[in-house]
């Protein structure tokens, strides 16, 4: 049990050091300092614009980067062959792949909460203030790290068993899909042949549903998110992640490494 | 031999090319009116694929509405087609874009030149804006401001204005003027009162400046009826109209010579009645 | 009870494009090491050595057939704590420098912090890259990568090694050191299990061995039980002999290759020998020297495997003298 603390650690200092993410981090940054000139274009919504911009900067980044990193984080190891160092040792495969997803899921906390303090600053220097009434953004980041714990499964899953392109284009789509649950179940549920609604409207609860973490504009009004959908999505958020590790580590258990 | 010199001027003959060509096909574009707004067909088709992200979309598109009626309005332009869609597809993507409503409803609503004189879109925009924000008080406001000053509906008016009375935090004021407006709609104190409320909360100069102008011609409007009234009454007295108004002032009636609001003096008109002074910046059309 | 125990373990892939045909990458193999033994795995190319080893280490699953380690089955992983294994071409994460990585794989194999950083410094300094502790893998020579192979499959200690080709990559200088670290951790009473294909290691180095070809076993035990009764041949050099001599000679002879002015002849009956001799001296030919041959075990898998990769240096020319046993048969 307590080899997937080496893992883990080995692998947020190998995502750390991608040059990629202080990239992506940077002009997320300056992004976000852009902000400050769309009020100046536009008519009245400077702070809604600016946490608007900074939360969807969040958003989109961590996703680019959970994407960019999780994708290879088993395929390079199969591919240079550095597994054996791992699993020659008494490491059992699924210590293996939750390891990878605890230092991945650590390495977008951590970016996550670069970007949230750089957010912040630019709210502060931007409305001169800076108070109670200002957490509701932190909420809607908190989804965000919820989607993000969900992308990274997936990304993780693909890399057991495809090749990082593949792995990124199935990413990118099921997320894509996932945001679109409930057009898919209204079109199950419209369509004319009882088996295509059956489909549509059973794959419409089995793929993530990353439409229900959707709160940037809620948080943009300042309104606050009530408790219960808080809990209702952190626990769906567990289970879904539990369902992606456990299919990867299944798929992860069966794989021969020539 | 280097083959740097060459491609040096293939780059740099290509890049000019390349440059003039764009202006080419820009100029062409303006011309066709094939303007790169984003025209939308469905603010909800827009909504679903935003991926979370219609916050953000939907203060770019407030931004495009805002960039559209400023570069319409300075061209010249009081037409605005474009005007209706790129606020739809805003407050499709963001029901609770609230400045949307209220600017939007003010820039479809204002009469030529100042805005696309189309009261009906506007009123459309507002309920909408109501349907999504019951609560906020300041639609119906601006709802029965449409009513009133456009439309000259006073029934309507003064239902909005008891409506947002009832709303939380609504200004006190509101049940005065709901009350006002049943009464006397149409009258230019009931006017005042709506334009000094607007310009009281204007967040906006070109709103504050809207304001004071309606103000300033109903001040104008108020003070020639009064001056008017003045000249019946010298008539009254003496047994012959004024020569001019000064008279009034020497025969005790008025107090002093009396200025509009932009400063000028009024005059006695050809026909008898209190008229602008030249030079005035008053606009009387605004007072109705 | 042995280090290592196979039982008809088999492996077989799946080959074509659409997977449905089988290829037999191990077909039954019986094994046994001992505790405390170097037991070497031979054979050529794609004859199933790294196979075995990687099946052993549970990195790749048996289609049929057992095997245990260190007594236990090897679906157990405990066992992995007390085996060092040194894969064949080895990589490592290029991003950490060796003293990092060696720290990981203590970490990996459970040790704690201060025996991580003992063990690290030890093993680099044991394996002569002390100097290169702070440098990134990533610009590692392959030498330097083999030697810190070696030392990661030590770093925590093991009973059992399993190494496949540990003298790859590394200069005769390297090799030796390793061949003696290999012996005096075996003196220290660890097991090793090492798969070659260069010959002259296995034969200085293996107490026993199994030579591997296509999957099969076909042979194992020690370098003498393998090579067997061919080794009581001798080899008669004359020099510049008659006819005469070499046809009187020829009825004992097995072989007979001319080189220049020398000729060369296997006698495989040592029981012939004196007879052999007094007919050279009779008939008055030159004795340049009278040897034991020593039938090494290139012989062994160029006559038995038939493969041209295993044998060094010109064939010689066996056919250019007939077989004289044959000719005086006909006569």
């Amino acid at each position: 049990m307590s080899r997937i603390i080496p893992i883990a650690v080995h692998t947020f200092k190998e995502s750390v050091r991608e040059k990629v993410l202080y990239s992506l981090v940077l002009f997320a940054i300056l992004l976000m300092a852009a902000g400050i000139l769309f009020g100046t274009i536009s008519v009245g919504v400077n702070e809604i614009v600016l946490i608007n911009l900074g939360l969807t900067a969040i958003s989109v980044f961590g996703l680019l980067i959970a994407i960019f990193i999780g994708i290879s984080l088993v395929w390079k190891e199969l591919e240079r062959r550095t597994i054996y160092n791992v699993l020659s040792r008494p490491v059992a495969r699924w210590e293996f792949i939750i390891g990878k997803y605890l230092g991945l899921a650590l390495t977008l906390l951590v970016n996550t909460a670069m970007m949230t303090a750089a957010f912040y600053i630019v709210l502060w220097w931007e409305m001169g203030r800076l108070g109670a009434g200002d957490l509701a953004p932190l909420e809607a980041i908190y989804f965000i790290l919820l989607e993000l714990a969900l992308v990274v499964g997936l990304a993780l899953l693909f890399s057991t068993i495809s090749t990082p392109v593949l792995s990124a284009i199935f990413s990118f789509s099921l997320y894509l899909v996932g945001n679109l649950l409930d057009d898919l179940r209204d079109f199950g549920e419209r369509s004319g042949s009882a088996a295509v609604g059956l489909l549509a409207r059973g794959l419409a609860l089995i793929l993530p549903d990353f439409g229900a973490f959707s709160a940037i504009s809620q948080a943009a009004h300042g309104q606050m998110i009530p408790a219960y959908r808080v809990l209702s999505n952190s626990l769906y958020a567990l289970l879904y992640v539990t369902v992606l590790v456990s299919a990867a580590i299944l798929i992860f258990e069966e794989r021969e490494l020539q | 031999m280097s083959a740097r010199p060459p491609i040096v001027v293939i780059l740099t003959v290509a890049l000019a090319g390349s440059v003039l060509l764009r202006g080419q096909i820009h100029r062409a574009a303006l011309a066709a009116e094939l303007e790169p707004v984003v025209y939308v067909r469905s603010g909800e088709t827009l909504r679903r694929f935003s991926l979370g992200y219609e916050g953000l979309l939907a203060d770019f598109y407030w931004t495009r509405a805002v960039q559209y009626f400023g570069r319409e309005r300075l061209a010249g332009n009081s037409r605005f087609e474009r005007l209706d869609a790129l606020l739809r597809a805003t407050v499709a993507l963001d029901p609770h874009l609230l400045i949307a409503y209220r600017f939007g409803a003010i820039f479809l609503a204002e009469k030529p030149p100042a805005g696309a004189g189309r009261p009906d879109e506007a009123l459309a925009l507002i309920r909408r804006g109501i349907g999504a924000n019951p609560g906020y008080w300041r639609l119906w406001q601006d709802l029965g401001f449409i009513y009133y000053w456009d439309l000259r509906d006073y029934r309507h008016a003064a239902l909005a204005f008891e409506a947002g009375s009832r709303q939380p935090g609504a200004g006190v004021w509101m049940k005065t003027l709901a009350a006002s407006v049943a009464a006397q709609g149409g009258e230019l104190d009931t006017s005042r009162l709506l334009w000094t409320e607007v310009l009281r909360e204007a967040g906006n100069d070109t709103i504050r400046r809207g304001a004071l102008e309606h103000l300033g011609a109903i001040k104008a409007a108020q003070d020639i009826t009064r001056i008017n009234r003045a000249l019946d009454l010298f008539c009254q007295q003496r047994g012959h109209p004024a020569s001019q108004l000064k008279d009034l002032v020497q025969a005790g009636i008025l107090a002093e010579q009396p200025t509009d609001p932009s400063g000028v003096p009024y005059v006695l008109g050809l026909d008898g009645k209190a008229a602008l002074g030249p030079g005035s910046r008053i606009n009387l059309d605004l007072a109705r | 009870m042995w280090a290592v125990e196979t039982s008809a373990l088999t492996k077989d892939y799946r080959a074509g494009f659409w997977r449905n045909r089988s290829q037999r990458a191990l077909d039954r193999l019986d094994l046994t090491i001992e505790p405390g033994e170097i037991f070497g795995l031979l054979g050529p190319n794609g004859a199933g050595k790294t196979t075995t080893l990687k099946l052993l280490l549970r990195l790749i699953f048996p289609t049929s057939g057992h095997a245990t380690v260190l007594g236990r089955p090897v679906s157990d992983l405990r066992s992995h704590a007390r085996i060092g294994y040194l894969p064949e071409n080895p990589s490592f994460y290029d991003h950490l420098t060796a003293a990092e990585f060696m720290q990981y794989a203590g970490w990996l194999a459970g040790l704690d912090s201060r025996t991580r950083r003992l063990r690290t410094g030890e093993l680099l300094d044991r394996v002569g890259l002390a100097a290169s502790a702070g440098l990134a893998v990533r610009k590692f020579s392959k030498g330097m990568v083999q030697r810190l192979g070696i030392a990661q499959a030590l770093v925590h200690d093991p009973e059992l090694l399993i190494l496949d080709e540990p003298m790859s990559g590394l200069d005769p200088l390297g090799r030796r050191q390793v061949r003696d670290l290999i012996l005096e951790l075996r003196r220290q009473g660890k097991t090793f299990l090492f798969s070659t294909h260069i010959l002259s290691d296995a034969e200085t180095l293996c107490d026993r061995m199994a030579i591997l070809d296509r999957g099969r076993l076909r042979g194992s035990g020690s370098l003498r039980e393998i090579l067997g009764a061919a080794s009581s041949a001798t080899e008669l050099i004359l020099e510049n002999p008659q006819p005469a001599a070499l046809d009187a000679l020829a009825h004992f002879t097995t072989a007979a290759v001319r080189t220049g002015d020398r000729v060369r002849l296997e006698i495989a009956a040592e029981a012939d020998l004196p007879t052999v001799l007094r007919t050279a001296l009779d008939a008055d030919a030159r004795i340049v020297a009278l040897n034991p041959i020593k039938l090494s075990l290139e012989d062994y898998f160029v006559a038995r495997l038939g493969s041209r990769e295993n044998a060094s240096g010109p064939i010689a020319d066996k056919s250019s003298v007939q077989a004289p046993k044959a000719e005086a048969a006909r006569r």
